[in-house]
Formats: C-alpha cells, sequence, structure tokens
C-alpha cells in the first residue's frame, strides 16, 4: 500500500456524544502506531473507524489513496485482533488462522496450508494446530487471533489492548513477540492501542495520544514522552502519574520560582527564559529523590501520606500543603505515615506548562546518566 | 480481626483436576497477604476455600481457632470483593452499602452511623444518595469493599482480583485507597492476583503459587532478593530474573568462557545436587564493567528498550566455550544510558546479588532453605 | 450503530417481502376495503364509511366478549409469569438433568394447538376423562360444559399448562446469564433467599420478562384454537373470546363489513396494549438494570 491511511477531519458523535473529534493525520505504510489514551479517550472508537465497522459522522477516510469512508468493513483490506480473544468457536486453530485465506479462493490448498503453518510457527502455536478454541490457555487463544489477522497479510492492521486480559508476565512476553511479528512489513500499517504508557514505551515506534475524541499529540514515541505539547499529555504518558506544582515565575537579579510561599529556587537553565507569570511545573515520579544528587535539586520538605514498596522500587506519596508528590526510589525504603521528609526534585528535569496547559519549556536531554 | 489457619488443605475438582496440593498456612491477625501466580494456579480456588464458597476435598479451615471447615460464608465473618464488581443496583449506594447489615438486623441507627463513616473512608460521601447503576468501576468496587467494610464482625476481606477491570489510572488511587484503608482498620486482608506489582504493593507478606503448590512465601523485599525458586524469581521483577546455565568448579560458577567468582560452600552443595544448574541475577544487578574483569562475562547488545525511567538492553552471550549456543540475559541501565545494537557489553554478577539454582531450588552456602509452605 | 450499507440485503429480503405482501398486506388491505364498505353483492357496493365501526363498536355482544377477554388475558399473565419464573428458579441449571427436565417442560410447547383443546376436552369429560372421573371421585360436581365457571377454570388450566413453559424457558435463559459472582457476594452478605431473588435475579431478568408479558399478552389476547375445541366458546357464549366472535361474524354470518371494522379495531386495541406494556416495563428496566 503505497499512501497509508489518510483520515481528515474525522468525527464521530452519537446520540448527542461526540466519541471523535476533527481528527486529521496521516499514518504512512510500515509504521507501528501506538495509540495511547485512558479509557473512554476514543481509542476504540477510532479503530472501529479504521477498520470500517463504523462511519464517520463528517469527515473522509483514505486507505492506500482510495476513499474507503462509505465502505463497509468486509470490503476493506483490514485485519483487527480484540481484547476478548476472539475465535471461531467450533473451528481448529489451523481452521481459524487459514479462514480468511479461504475467503479469497484464489488461494491454493498447498499456499494455504504453507501460511498456516508459517504463520503458526511464528506464533509458537505448531503443536497446537488441531485443537479447539476452548481448550487452549488465554494466551494461547489470543495468539490464534493473532495468528488469524497475520495470516491475512492485510494493508492495515488493527490491535485493540491485546494483552489487557492476559496475566502479567504473559503480557510481558507477548509484547517482545508483537514488536518481533510487526517490524519489517514494509507496506503494512499497525496500529495498536493501550492505555498503559509503560507499554507504549516498551512497543516503540510512533505513538498517537488521545483525549477525549481528540488527538492531543502524535509522534515518535520518545520526542512525545520526553517533550508533552500539553500537561494533559504528560499525564496521560506518565506512569506513575506526572508530579504537578502551581508556582509563580518572578523576575530579578536571577530569575526566581516560587512553589506554595515556602519553596523558593533560582531557575533552572532551561527555564530561565520564561516570562515571569503563574506556571504549573511537571516532573515525573523517577526524578523525585530522597537524597540530594545534584546541586540544582529543590529540596520540598514533606509529609508521608504512604509509601509502597514493589520489591525493586519504592513509591513514596507525601503532601507539601496541598500538593502530593510521588517520588519513586530504587530498592526498598519502609517509612511511617506521617513522618517528615525531604524531597529532593531534579530542577532540571522540570517540565513548565502555561496555566492553559501548552507545554513552555522541557528539560534539555543531553545531560547524562546520574 | 482473625488468625486464620488451614491445615492440610488440599483440593481436587469433580472430575479429577487436582487444584491445590496439601498445603498448611497460617495468617495472623491484621496483616496483609497477597496470593500471587498465573492463571491456573490455584489462588482463586484458596481463597474460595477461606471464604466459604468451596469446601475442600481434604483439610480443615480455622479461624480464630474454631473450625469452620463445614460453616457456609456467611458464618465465617469474611467478605470478599470479586473481579467483576457485584453491586445491587436497583438500590442506592447507601442502601448497597446497608445492605449486610439490614440481613443481619442491625439497628437502623447503628446502620446509617456505619454507613456514613465507611462512605467517608471510602470518599464516597456525596454519592450515598445515587443510584448504583451508571457509576465507573472504580466506585463500584469501593462499594463492593465498603460492603465488606461495613461490617463490624468482619475478621477478614478476601480480594479475588479486584483491580482487574480499573483503568490503570485509576488502580493507582483505589491501591493507595487500599493500603490507607488497611491501616485504618484492624482487618486482615487477603489479595489474590497475577500482577505482582499488586502483591507487592499492597501485601505485607506474598504468597507465591504455581501449579496448586506455595513455591514461596514472605515479604516483598524476600521474595525479590532472595527468591529460593527459579519459578519466584522469574515471576516477580519487570523483566525476570535472567538465568544463566552453567556448571560449578571449587569456587567459581563456569558460564560459557567465564569464571562467576562463589562462595566455596554453596560450590560445594552444588556440586552434589541433582539437576541442572542455573544462576540466577536479576536485571536490576547486573553492573556495566570494565572488559576482562574479574567475574564478568562479555556480551554483545542485541536489542535496547528505553522506557523512560531506565533502559533495558537485551543482549545475547554464548553459553558454550567458544562463540557458540547463544543465550540472552537481560540488564536494566539508567536512564539516558546509550547503547546500541552491537556494541560489546561487559556485565559483571555481583557475589551478593547472584544465586545459583539446581534443579529449580537455590543452593545456600547454610543451613538448606527449603522452598515448601512454611506454617 | 451505524453500519455501512450493504445493497445486496435487499435482495434477500425481496422474497420475504413478496411473500409477506401477498400473504398478509394485501389481505389486509382487503380488510380495510371491507370494513369501510358494505358489499350486497358482487358488483353492489356502498361506501358506507365508519357506519360498520360504528355498529361494531356499539354492539353488546361485543363488549361481553372484549370484557371476557380482558379477564382472561389479565388472568393468564397474573398465574404464568410468577409460575414461569417459579419454574425456571427450581430447575437444575447443568448436567444431564438439566437437559432433560428443559426437554420434559418444553413438551406441551411441540403439541399443536387442536391437539391441546382436544387433550383437555377428554381429560375433563366426567366419564372417560382423568382429570374429570378424579374430581367427580372427590365429590365435586365436575362440569365443563354445563357449568360456565368450570369451563373457564379448564380453559385457564389448559392455557397455563400449554404456555407457562415458554415463560420458564425464557426465564431460565435469563437466569443463565447472571455471573456466579453475584450469588456468591450475596452470599456473603447474608442475603436470604427471596432478597437474592429481589435484588439479583429480578432485577437482571426485566429484559427477558419484557419479551415474555408481550408474547403471552398479544397470544392470549389472540387466543382462539384451544378454548375453541375445548368447549367451543360455551356453555353459552361464557368462554366465548374476542376472536372466536370475530369469527363468528365474519364466517359465521357472513357479515364481513362489520368483521372487517372490527378486526382492525382489535389490531388497534392489541397495539395499543403492547405499547403500553412495553413502555411501562422499559422504563422499569431502566431503572431496574
Amino acid at each position: 500500500m503505497k499512501q497509508g491511511i489518510e483520515l481528515d477531519h474525522v468525527t464521530r458523535i452519537v446520540d448527542g456524544e461526540t466519541y471523535l473529534s476533527n481528527i486529521t493525520m496521516t499514518l504512512e505504510p510500515g509504521g507501528f502506531y501506538v495509540l495511547l489514551g485512558r479509557t473512554r479517550a476514543g481509542k476504540t472508537s477510532l479503530l472501529r473507524l479504521l477498520a470500517g465497522l463504523d462511519r464517520p459522522t463528517t469527515g473522509t477516510v483514505k486507505q492506500g489513496g482510495v476513499d474507503v469512508t462509505r465502505r463497509a468493513a468486509g470490503q476493506r483490506n483490514v485485519a483487527m485482533v480484540y481484547q476478548q480473544f476472539v475465535n471461531y468457536p467450533s473451528l481448529t486453530v489451523f481452521e481459524n488462522i487459514a479462514s480468511p485465506l479461504r475467503l479469497r479462493k484464489t488461494v491454493s490448498q498447498e499456499e494455504i496450508d504453507r501460511k498456516v503453518r508459517d504463520t503458526a510457527k511464528k506464533l509458537r502455536l505448531d503443536a497446537l494446530l488441531q485443537r479447539l478454541p476452548a481448550e487452549l490457555s488465554g494466551g494461547q487463544q489470543q495468539r490464534t487471533a493473532m495468528a488469524r489477522a497475520l495470516a491475512k497479510d492485510a494493508e492495515l492492521l488493527l490491535l485493540d489492548e491485546p494483552l489487557a486480559n492476559l496475566d502479567y508476565k504473559l503480557r510481558e512476553e507477548m509484547r517482545v513477540e508483537i514488536r518481533r511479528l510487526f517490524q519489517g512489513r514494509h507496506d503494512a500499517v499497525v496500529v495498536y492501542a493501550t492505555a498503559d504508557p509503560v507499554e507504549a514505551l516498551l512497543l516503540g515506534g510512533n505513538v498517537i495520544v488521545i483525549d477525549e475524541g481528540r488527538v492531543i499529540q502524535r509522534g515518535a514515541t520518545l520526542d512525545v514522552y520526553h517533550t508533552p505539547a500539553t500537561e494533559r499529555v504528560g499525564e496521560v504518558f506518565s506512569d506513575p502519574q506526572m508530579n504537578v506544582l502551581q508556582v509563580d515565575v518572578t523576575d530579578g537579579a536571577e530569575k526566581q520560582i516560587r512553589f506554595a510561599d515556602e519553596v523558593q529556587f533560582p531557575a533552572p537553565a532551561h527555564l530561565k527564559d520564561l516570562p515571569a507569570s503563574a506556571y504549573r511545573l511537571g516532573i515525573r515520579a523517577n526524578h523525585v529523590r530522597l537524597a540530594q544528587v545534584a546541586e540544582s535539586d529543590v529540596r520540598v520538605p514533606a509529609h508521608v501520606e504512604i509509601a509502597e514498596t514493589s520489591g525493586s522500587e519504592t513509591l513514596v506519596h507525601a503532601t507539601h500543603g496541598k500538593t502530593t508528590l510521588t517520588a519513586q526510589v530504587e530498592g526498598v525504603f519502609r517509612v511511617a505515615p506521617g513522618t517528615k521528609i525531604d524531597l529532593y526534585l531534579d530542577a532540571r528535569r522540570l517540565f513548565a506548562f502555561e496555566p492553559s496547559g501548552r507545554l513552555a519549556a522541557a528539560p534539555r536531554m543531553d545531560h547524562g546518566t546520574h | 480481626m482473625a488468625r486464620i489457619e488451614l491445615r492440610g488443605i488440599s483440593h481436587t475438582y469433580a472430575g479429577g483436576t487436582p487444584a491445590l496440593k496439601p498445603l498448611e498456612m497460617v495468617w495472623e491477625d491484621g496483616g496483609s497477604y497477597a496470593l500471587l501466580g498465573p492463571s491456573g494456579c490455584g489462588k482463586t480456588t484458596l481463597l474460595n476455600i477461606i471464604s466459604g464458597l468451596l469446601r475442600p476435598t481434604v483439610g480443615a479451615v480455622l479461624i480464630d481457632g474454631k473450625d469452620v471447615t463445614r460453616a457456609p460464608p456467611e458464618e465465617r465473618n469474611i467478605a470478599q470483593v470479586f473481579q467483576f464488581p457485584v453491586v445491587y443496583d436497583t438500590m442506592t449506594v447507601f442502601d448497597n452499602l446497608a445492605f449486610p447489615l439490614r440481613n443481619r438486623r442491625v439497628p437502623e441507627g447503628e446502620i446509617r452511623k456505619r454507613v456514613e463513616q465507611i462512605g467517608e473512608l471510602l470518599e464516597m460521601s456525596h454519592q450515598l444518595g445515587r443510584r448504583a447503576r451508571g457509576l465507573s468501576a472504580d466506585e463500584l468496587q469501593k462499594i463492593s469493599l465498603g460492603r465488606g467494610l461495613v461490617r463490624k464482625d468482619v475478621a477478614a476481606i478476601l480480594f479475588d482480583e479486584p483491580l482487574t477491570v480499573i483503568d490503570p489510572h485509576a488502580k493507582w488511587l483505589l491501591r493507595r485507597k487500599l493500603k490507607q484503608i488497611h491501616q485504618a482498620t484492624p482487618v486482615t486482608l487477603v489479595y489474590v492476583t497475577h500482577d505482582q506489582v499488586e502483591a507487592l504493593t499492597l501485601a505485607d507478606r506474598v504468597v507465591v503459587m504455581n501449579e496448586g503448590s506455595v513455591v514461596q512465601q514472605g515479604s516483598p523485599e524476600d521474595l525479590f532478593e532472595r527468591p529460593a525458586h527459579t519459578f519466584v524469581g522469574h515471576f516477580i521483577g519487570s523483566p525476570g530474573m535472567n538465568f544463566l546455565p552453567c556448571t560449578v568448579e571449587e569456587d567459581a560458577a563456569v558460564v560459557g568462557a567465564h569464571r562467576v567468582p562463589l562462595d566455596a560452600n554453596v560450590c560445594a552443595k552444588a556440586r552434589v545436587a541433582k539437576g541442572p544448574l542455573v544462576l540466577g541475577v536479576r536485571p536490576e544487578f547486573l553492573r556495566r564493567v570494565e572488559p576482562e574483569s574479574r567475574g564478568a562475562i562479555r556480551t554483545t547488545v542485541s536489542h535496547v528498550e528505553e522506557l523512560g525511567t531506565h533502559v533495558i538492553a537485551s543482549a545475547s552471550y554464548s553459553g558454550g566455550a567458544d562463540e557458540q549456543d547463544p543465550k540472552e540475559l537481560k540488564v536494566k541501565l539508567p536512564e539516558g544510558t546509550k547503547v546500541r545494537a552491537g556494541e560489546t557489553l561487559w556485565l559483571e554478577l555481583p557475589l551478593s546479588r547472584t544465586t545459583l539454582y539446581a534443579d529449580g531450588q537455590a543452593v545456600s552456602g547454610d543451613a538448606a532453605v527449603r522452598a515448601e509452605s512454611h506454617g | 450503530m451505524d453500519k455501512p450499507i450493504n445493497h445486496r440485503a435487499w435482495f434477500l429480503v425481496t422474497p420475504v417481502v413478496a411473500i409477506v405482501a401477498f400473504s398478509a398486506v394485501i389481505p389486509l388491505m382487503t380488510v380495510v376495503n371491507y370494513s369501510v364498505q358494505d358489499i350486497l353483492g358482487p358488483d353492489q357496493r356502498i361506501f358506507v364509511g365508519t357506519d360498520w365501526f360504528q355498529k361494531v363498536l356499539h354492539d353488546p355482544e361485543l363488549h361481553g366478549a372484549l370484557l371476557r377477554q380482558i379477564v382472561f388475558s389479565l388472568a393468564i399473565l397474573a398465574i404464568q409469569l410468577p409460575l414461569g419464573v417459579g419454574l425456571a428458579l427450581v430447575l437444575p441449571r447443568e448436567g444431564w438433568r438439566s437437559s432433560l427436565s428443559l426437554v420434559l417442560v418444553s413438551l406441551p410447547l411441540l403439541i399443536p394447538w387442536n391437539v391441546v383443546g382436544t387433550i383437555w376436552q377428554v381429560f375433563g369429560r366426567g366419564d372417560i376423562g382423568l382429570g374429570g372421573v378424579a374430581l367427580n371421585a372427590l365429590g365435586i360436581d365436575y362440569n365443563y360444559t354445563a357449568n360456565a365457571l368450570h369451563a373457564w377454570l379448564t380453559v385457564v388450566v389448559m392455557d397455563v399448562w400449554h404456555w407457562t413453559p415458554l415463560v420458564a424457558l425464557l426465564a431460565y435463559a435469563g437466569l443463565r446469564a447472571v455471573p456466579d459472582a453475584f450469588y456468591q457476594a450475596a452470599k456473603i452478605d447474608g442475603a436470604s433467599r427471596w432478597a437474592i431473588f429481589r435484588y439479583i435475579e429480578l432485577p437482571k431478568l426485566s429484559g427477558v420478562l419484557t419479551i415474555a408479558v408481550l408474547l403471552r399478552f398479544m397470544d392470549s389476547f389472540t387466543i382462539y384454537t384451544e378454548p375453541f375445541v375445548l368447549t367451543g366458546g360455551g356453555p353459552g357464549n361464557s368462554t366465548t373470546f374476542l376472536s372466536q366472535y370475530l369469527a363468528t361474524i365474519a364466517v359465521g354470518r357472513f357479515d364481513l363489513g362489520p368483521a372487517a371494522a372490527f378486526s382492525l379495531v382489535y389490531f388497534l386495541v392489541i397495539l395499543l396494549f403492547s405499547y403500553i406494556f412495553y413502555t411501562a416495563m422499559n422504563s422499569k428496566g431502566e431503572a431496574g438494570k
């Protein structure tokens, strides 16, 4: 497919509710796009629209240069994998994977056989070809659904949170497989929907951040991660949630940043050019520490609300006045609620957002490891 | 508050599938416990045996010394929160919370007080008058939780993968809420999940299960830093522990062409142990060192994942004497580390963080640690 | 959900449309035609407008039949719905017992309706019928051909026997859809069996019950075969319901005009009641779902 997928001012309104609003974008052939958004943000609506299961209220969808807006899903060259493992319950794994090929009628039996076995091998289903879906585990069922989608060799491959119903360890393993499977398909477009920012980072490629039916940012995954265009993108694309501080930037001999009347510090290099005003500073949890590391670290006294440890790291939730800050530290750190501690914010990692939410300044990416 | 004891419990479903192998367990008053394991490991079966929804084929359940094996759930002073929010949606939130108390004929005045108290704890006070229908999944789960908390006689609350249907974002808030509640009330919490992060953050003590048996129990640190079984090393930690097949000499393990120094006692035990030997080390603890350093192995980076807060590099090393038998391991590197595929990376396995496993069990230099269920 | 239009669908529907047009729409139009005309002979037709409608609506015999019909339908709904739901609650949920009991329960539904009437006709006879003989042996002077009340009761019991299984099957399917977790949670909450029914099962059955109510209402309101075979509408006209009365006018007396007029009224009445039931149950269902 040469021209990829083009959406032009696509909107979908049903019964007065706006599910998708004014989406315009082009998905290049060979691209792997992660559609990242909270639940009900519009991910499934967008995927259904791309598949042809729903029609936009206004706007057009073009696939490979052809306007397919009015075409039914059955007539588009698309394959879809769902969150619930969807397989034909009365067909064996072999027949399930073969089903899209059989519909094509121009494919010979040997071709079908070969393609099915190849695809099954890629997804490690070769030993299970004669089983029925009911006899498979969740992971195996989902792999069968994926094999069926892959065997179709469609131009557009849509995956709607396909790993959400699997055990977390299985999810880890499948993510690696998904990446492996979809690299190197130069003519197809893959769109993978997820609500998990870590999954978006792990899968790489490009990310499309969607919120309340709007695409709020798109680009290379790491670019969007490190340079969120708005505070909302930063919120959606952070796990654990991004810390936000309401501050005032004041002019003077030196640019100063004041937070909650008690904490004041000189503006770090990348924020020095901010015009004096009120801002919302964002900082991710892993840049909030319990000990000073760099000279420019900002000390914020706080009271511990709760500490959650997961073996490899601990999340400390503490409050300073009305603001709750979360620090993500390595290792185990036990602390009782109510304890007074000092949090150290790495000032070099502060994002500055205008009150409207728009990004005013982002950390520079060229300093090394700490 | 309750002390829950399981004596000689084992269970086989009609049809012959063994779901639980014989086990013994004690849960003390007021603790928070997690049953962690993959699908089918028996954790839900165990939970249902404790709550009384399932009667075990063998064994006894005692709550505070009383044998309740034959007692139905309503006589056991336990409450259970299910995977899918169970809410009576023809009733208001208030009535939902009041339901267990009304069934037990508690006077209305007391009901009102108690429900308002719990409503505040759950941060749902302003929604008490609302119809339960149409609330979000996390609010519905809070109501399910509330129905358990509202009963004064509740000794333990059992959770069956309750965060499954919750938005990742709301999961945070609900977890914090659960921890706060645990600190505020003296109830024993037993939590079933397949998500290690949930288990380790919520519980003080985690029981790892696989295929019907308990593999290891301990605090989150114990399980993370001293896994007694390869399964625990693999299952806990994202990514899981690396396992490098090896052989053993007098004071070192041999991986491919490299020697990794180990405690001499450990090596001695390993040499008489049966079963395949592997060296376990977590991706977090592998350290980048200078080439040819003592105890380090040479790897070639095959893939790099940038995860914002850190970098995970997949690297291959050779399991054989020469460059044959390539195997993979993963290493966690600090944020911003620049590595590229194809680069050579020398990684050290720190002595204090490396464990030798024989046939899946950790080999320890001291009195042998057996990974069986403790009382 | 607005799906993209598939034009092939029209082709598949054409044969059905043709058949329905031929067997239903055209005759319906004929009925409308007859209802506004007085046909004295093949070539003598006079347009009488609403005359037939007025005549029919003022007919005291019609009023009698209508009243009987309403009482009958209400009795049917009042008995069959709770009974069917109750039956569904006690049917086993799984295993071979479940299949067996479902088959046994459905048997009455499989019998042709006139045979149903015949079965009960024989059953109720005082000389050779099992029921009739048993009742007489117990000292009850049971005679459905002479006693209007007995005839009524027999017709109602016959309909209950015939159609309750439908309600039971619908309710059974609805109950199967209730997730286990709800029952488990209710047990833990200490809920009584009644509370479980009221707060869990009944709300979840609301959709199914709407269907059951509509089906039973429409069927019972147009009932013809079974009571006709059983009692012939007697004794006298005590079990003559609307459709039978209509048939008497149309076929018995060949009074096409009034019959046609009444058919239309009948149709509209059913439509109206169905709408009322549906709306009432849906709005309750919305609140209860």
